[in-house]
């Protein structure tokens, strides 16, 4: 029993990154329905961050976190502005064509810059070992991933919910024609809601570089997994990305680990099913 | 009204100059002593395998993400057929096409009603669900060392696959050609008329009465056998066959390819099999991984610039020029 629990956490660990990484898109693709692949590049793009900043100029661990969301953040609205607002007209097949490209661009030129090899991550000495919760024997850089991202979407979904720039958020996700027709900024609601949403995969990237292994490949090996969290969770919804997340993160790792031989089939049928199920997600509206 | 409508396919159908033109450059090609056969006989394979996601993707606008699925269904087919005795090229092609092709039809009735992120997502995973498999199923398919022990048997009992890949070259060729002619033929029939359509406005094809769910079902079970052709092609040129025919990689080359040459008129797959390899021969000479850089930026530069493809943009070029040499 408690072997079974603390596999269900590690696997909560990992759908909490999935989350991270994925709930930037989700939101982006649900308010402008554009497809950006390219973000696994921007969550690679911070995880180097960190290294860089921890290995080569001697910063802190937990401060090198808040410097990968900044630098992504920024780094994705000159993104953005430079080459994606122009196909925001285009069709979906267009659009992953665009940032297939653009991620294949970023495999090379990581591996350009910083080595093909893949690089190693230290945490600060209190996050490694273990530690003893409720009779559960847990890793402890995974209790601070859950608490983490358990912090982020409460802040995302107070933000979302509660707050301005929130509604308009909201309003543009529902209707970009009618929220711009009230006299909002659609261009600058939308260049803030990629910068933040690019900020989180950056900072998702970082939090994963010592779970999930860093190298140029990085990109290639999660696009799968953030496609299946943004597809089965719905578009632009926070929520759902989260249960999606957590759910495929729990079913990879319990399957991979009670039945081994099946590897990665178990989260593709699930995958596959729910889409079936529901193709406009778990929690998603009826697309109108 | 009839023989109008008679005139109207028969000129439909009519052979232009320039698609002799096209056929006589792979011809040429062999007669050439330089010429790389085992390179040109790859170009043929992934044009084939390009070509059939034009049918789908190009003629009815429904994109794929998992097209590799039924090339490697294709090339197991093949490669089992070898290994356990049928060792005869031809035959084995149809039954690994038929194989294929039923695996589309199949696949065809359970995504017809999907749209946008749904249906890529469920053609992607039932790609990567089958990948997995082939991959970890050791003892079935060889896994990473691939399908060992393939035995083809010399086409018409009379020429043997040799080593410099003169027998593939042509071998492929010859298939190509009949594969192109016959769906070519599908393609300017009334059929080919209603994937168009289809394609262009499904509400209004419906609302005349076009069965366009069953036709789409039908497309994806053709598209998957011709895929599937393509592979077994590949597993017999090259008696091997390893889950990388399978990879999601593939999937995503083949759209590459597609969408560098143009959909929809035919050649397109053919003509980015042929830009995208010869590309990666030349590139990936130097260092294979920034090879992935180059083709990202091609595909950067094609989306942004000639959204349409190489071979569409030729042609409207073509088109504007005979007009204005026409004025003067």
């Amino acid at each position: 029993m408690t072997a079974l629990l603390t596999i269900v956490f590690n696997g909560m660990a990992y759908g909490v990154l999935l989350f991270i990484i994925a709930v930037g898109l989700s939101v982006t693709m649900g308010m402008m329905r554009f497809v950006n692949l390219a973000q696994v590049s921007l969550s690679m793009l911070g995880g180097y961050v960190m290294v860089v900043a921890v290995a080569s100029l001697g910063w802190p661990f937990l401060a090198s976190l808040p410097l990968a969301f900044v630098c992504v953040g920024a780094f994705s609205v000159v993104l953005e502005r430079l080459v994606l607002r122009h196909f925001y007209g285009s069709d979906d097949l267009t659009q992953v064509l665009l940032t297939l490209g653009l991620v294949f661009m970023s495999i090379s030129s990581a591996a350009y810059i910083w080595g093909p090899s893949f690089r190693p991550v230290q945490v600060p000495d209190w996050l490694t070992g273990q530690v003893s919760v409720l009779g559960l024997m847990l890793e402890r850089y995974r209790l601070f991933l859950v608490v983490a991202g358990g912090l982020i979407a409460a802040a995302l979904v107070i933000g979302l919910e509660r707050t301005r720039f929130g509604a308009m958020v909201r309003a543009c996700v529902d209707s970009r024609r009618a929220a711009s027709g009230c006299g909002i900024n659609t261009q600058l609601v939308f260049a803030l809601t990629f910068a933040l949403g690019g900020g989180l995969a950056g900072l998702g990237g970082a939090l994963s570089a010592n779970l999930l292994s860093l190298d140029p490949n990085f990109p290639l090996r999660y696009l799968v997994y953030v496609l299946i969290v943004v597809s089965v969770g719905g578009m632009g919804n926070i929520t759902g990305s989260l249960a999606a997340a957590l759910l495929i993160g729990v079913a990879d790792v319990v399957g991979k680990y009670y039945v081994p031989a099946a590897g990665g089939v178990f989260i593709y049928v699930l995958t596959v099913a729910l889409v079936m199920w529901r193709p406009q997600g778990l929690l998603g509206r009826k697309a109108a | 009204m009839r023989d109008a409508l008679r005139d109207h396919f028969v000129g439909r159908a009519r052979w232009k100059t320039l698609e002799w033109g096209f056929w006589l450059i792979p011809i040429a090609l062999y007669f050439i002593p330089q010429s790389n056969l085992p390179l040109l006989s790859q170009v043929l394979v992934w044009g084939l395998f390009a070509f059939s996601l034009d049918l789908l993707l190009g003629y009815r606008g429904i994109p794929s993400l998992g097209h590799a699925a039924f090339f490697g269904i294709g090339a197991y087919a093949a490669g089992f057929l070898g290994k356990y005795g049928w060792t005869e090229p031809i035959s084995g092609l149809l039954v690994a096409a038929l194989v294929a092709g039923l695996a589309g039809l199949a696949t065809g009735r359970i995504v017809r009603k999907l749209h946008g992120l749904a249906l890529l997502m469920v053609t992607l995973g039932l790609n990567m669900i089958l990948f997995d498999f082939a991959l970890r199923s050791t003892d079935i398919t060889g896994g990473d060392d691939g399908l060992q022990g393939i035995v083809i048997a010399p086409v018409l009992g009379a020429f043997k696959f040799d080593m410099a890949g003169n027998t593939a070259y042509l071998y492929t060729l010859c298939v190509v050609f009949v594969c192109l002619v016959s769906v070519r033929a599908l393609l300017k029939s009334p059929f080919g008329l209603a994937l168009l359509g289809a394609r262009e406005n499904p509400r209004r094809m419906m609302a005349l009465g076009a069965p366009i769910e069953g036709d789409l079902t039908l497309t994806f079970g053709i598209s998957a056998a011709i895929a599937g052709l393509a592979g077994a092609l590949l597993t017999q040129t090259t008696q091997f066959v390893s889950p990388e025919a399978l990879a999601f990689t593939r999937s995503a080359d083949v759209l590459v390819m597609l969408v560098i040459g143009g959909g929809a008129v035919l050649y397109g797959g053919f003509i980015g099999a042929a830009i995208f390899l010869l590309m990666r021969d030349l590139l990936s000479a130097f260092n294979p991984i920034y090879w992935y850089f180059w083709i990202g930026l091609l595909l950067v530069v094609i989306v942004s610039t000639f959204r349409k493809g190489v071979l569409p943009t030729l042609a409207v070029t073509w088109a504007s020029w005979k007009v204005r040499r026409a004025r003067t």
